[in-house]
């Protein structure tokens, strides 16, 4: 593979980043290019994950490592962010695995678990020797969370769970996950192991996006949960949407790294191909598609940015994560569909990462809240009108 | 066992080099910077080192500008336990920088030195080599093995016909080859623990040293552009332009 990682800082943002910061993302690049790039077209191709990678991001301190304390790294937002950035370069699925991970199981015992289930869970996550998912979307119940049906009613001591959940990363994979349903006192969180009777899970087949990685569903038939695997912090819908705005954050800035790859990917080959008299780049209609990728992703690089600045203040406001995480996913999409037009016949084989960017992207645009989810979201928050129920 | 890791600041072998039209040196904006990677090796092998016998102890030091605190902090993240940087502006020659690690060396007083066989900005090969002289210790370069064992190190080097094996009692000089073995990355939790780490700085004005330079850059150029080859029919022809145009034969 050509050159399809390195740096893209048009308005030289290295200068705003601490040191620690920049090597966070050098370690994870290095990584990137040296583990993850040499088997993820083959992954891709199979439609397997890479779980060889996980213990290695454990012993890097990839997961959890913007939480502190419980063996994770205690890293700053947005060297968590210039992670995401990094690991996407390599691949969607990869970063969503981290994602998941870190930002919706991990965060989600983080934030809402007992002592006991913190020391119990964080430190082996971390490691990556425990997997965790997140089940919070249904068939029936996607962007709209709060019509689920999943139910845990109250069984002596503990709870009985039955529903089921779809298009969960990491779900045959997880050795427990974070399971949200709907009880006689309103929406409640649980911590549900693998291999508890009545819970069995299955990958979803037959998908064109996101190949190399993994996603499943849930499904509980009468599956009994105790009470103390019931996170006890979490009470109503706000819990779960505020793991996903952890989430959304890291894949504000994954974003960038896969339209990275596919710009530093169309650049290089639109330098290298020669049509008629000239390098396919010395024709106007390339540059125009090349400059309008490159401001598309500064524009995205520069809302990662800031937005990392505000989370690390406590200041970051959720209508701003839905601007970051729906801007910079439909640059990062756009980049890539144009990267998929400039590499011509070459754009469609996994000889060049594009392709596989692209196709991944349109996942990225649909999950963790819909690209007109999230247009939604933002007009409430200006107008003050909501445009949905 | 203390182990001293000198390393030097180098642009990323990644980086496309330019020189600046005058000659005076090379343009350093947007280039990266990075632990010299023969010097890296050397900082691996120090942990490694360590990780056989915890009770080890690995600095790393450095001579330059404070710039050069970030790949210090980078050996920190790796896992060395403290750092030294030697202030200094340049321009510095090898036998400068040799003098001032033998200065930095007498003091500290490690059991081993490590360091890379050269540096991938002028490869001039020369610190090792004349470290071991100032101090008058035995050197071993170009390593591709290491052991150490009661008092003794032992070093395997490749050389042009083989592989050689030195052994010689310790305290010694070690230059790493390319194949020593592969330095692993920061870790997160490394790269947080660094920043508590001791990193202390020593103006070289205060070692007392004489550090006029013996050598002087006069001018860099860069490597003229290589012509494009050319095929010929047959092994005749191949041996008769060796004679009439390339003069070689």
């Amino acid at each position: 593979m050509a050159r399809s990682l390195g740096d893209l800082d048009f308005f030289g943002l290295e200068e705003f980043l601490a040191p620690e910061e920049r090597l966070a993302r050098d370690t994870v690049r290095a990584f990137v290019e040296r583990e993850v790039a040499p088997v993820i077209e083959r992954h891709f191709a199979e439609g397997t994950f890479a779980m060889e990678l996980v213990p290695r991001m454990g012993e890097l301190g990839l997961f959890g490592a913007n939480l502190t304390g419980y063996g994770c790294a205690g890293m700053s937002n947005v060297a968590y962010g210039l992670m995401m950035q990094e690991l996407e370069a390599g691949d969607s699925g990869l970063r969503s695995f981290a994602s998941v991970q870190s930002s919706l199981a991990m965060y989600a015992i983080y934030a809402f678990g007992s002592e006991e289930q913190k020391r119990r869970f964080l430190p082996e996550m971390a490691q990556g020797r425990l997997i965790g998912c997140f089940g919070l979307t249904e068939p029936d119940h996607g962007s709209d969370p709060a019509g689920m049906e999943t139910r845990a009613r109250r069984d002596g001591d503990g709870w009985v769970v039955n529903g089921v959940k779809r298009w969960i990363t990491n779900g045959t994979v997880a050795d427990v996950a974070v399971l949200w349903a709907r009880t006689d006192d309103g929406l409640r969180g649980f911590l549900v192991e693998k291999g508890r009777r009545g819970f069995s899970t299955h990958d979803i087949q037959g998908k064109f996006s996101m190949r190399a990685s993994i996603t499943s569903e849930l499904v509980f038939d009468d599956v009994r949960v105790e009470e103390s695997e019931r996170l006890p912090q979490a009470a109503g819908l706000k819990a779960p949407l505020s793991c996903l705005t952890q989430a959304r954050y890291g894949i504000a800035w994954g974003a960038i790294g896969a339209a990275r790859a596919c710009y530093l990917c169309a650049l290089d080959y639109t330098k290298a191909r020669r049509q008629f008299s000239r390098p396919l780049a010395g024709y106007q209609l390339v540059q125009a598609k090349l400059v309008d990728m490159l401001t598309g992703i500064t524009n995205a690089q520069l809302i990662a940015l800031r937005l990392g600045q505000l989370k690390d203040r406590g200041q970051m406001r959720p209508e701003q994560v839905s601007f970051a995480k729906r801007y910079n996913v439909v640059v990062a999409l756009e980049a890539a569909r144009a990267a998929r037009d400039l590499l011509g016949a070459n754009g469609i084989v996994n000889d060049y990462p594009v392709i596989r960017h692209m196709l991944n992207l349109e996942t990225v645009n649909t999950y963790e809240g819909t690209h007109n989810i999230h247009t939604l979201a933002l007009g409430r928050a200006i107008t003050g009108l909501a445009a949905f129920d | 066992m203390k182990i001293l890791v000198p390393i030097k600041r180098v642009p990323d072998p990644a980086t496309t080099i330019r020189v600046l039209a005058d000659g005076s040196g090379i343009a350093t904006d947007n280039v990266k910077w990075v632990i010299n990677p023969f010097d890296e090796i050397a900082v691996e092998e120090a942990l490694r080192v360590k990780e056989k016998q915890p009770a080890s102890e690995v600095v790393v030091v450095a001579v330059g500008e404070p710039a050069w605190q970030e790949q210090l902090r980078t050996a920190l993240a790796m896992g060395a336990d403290r750092a030294v940087l030697v202030r200094i502006s340049p321009p510095v020659d090898t036998g400068a920088v040799a003098r001032i690690l033998a200065r930095v060396a007498a003091d500290e007083k490690p059991d081993l030195i490590i360091l890379g066989k050269q540096a991938i900005d002028d490869d001039s090969n020369q610190i090792g080599q004349m470290l071991a002289e100032l101090l008058g210790w035995p050197q071993a370069t170009f390593a591709s093995k290491v052991e150490l064992a009661d008092g003794r190190c032992t070093v395997v080097r490749e050389v042009d016909g083989g592989l050689e094996t030195l052994s010689f009692p310790l305290p010694g000089v070690i230059t790493t080859d390319l194949r020593l073995n592969e330095p692993r990355y920061a870790s997160l939790p490394g790269i947080m623990k660094a920043r508590k780490k001791e990193l202390k700085e020593i103006p070289v004005e205060t070692l007392g040293l004489n550090l006029a330079p013996l050598l002087k850059v006069r001018r860099l150029a860069s490597p003229s552009k290589r012509q494009a080859g050319r095929k010929v029919a047959s092994a005749a022809e191949l041996v008769s332009l060796l004679h009439s145009e390339a003069k070689v034969l």
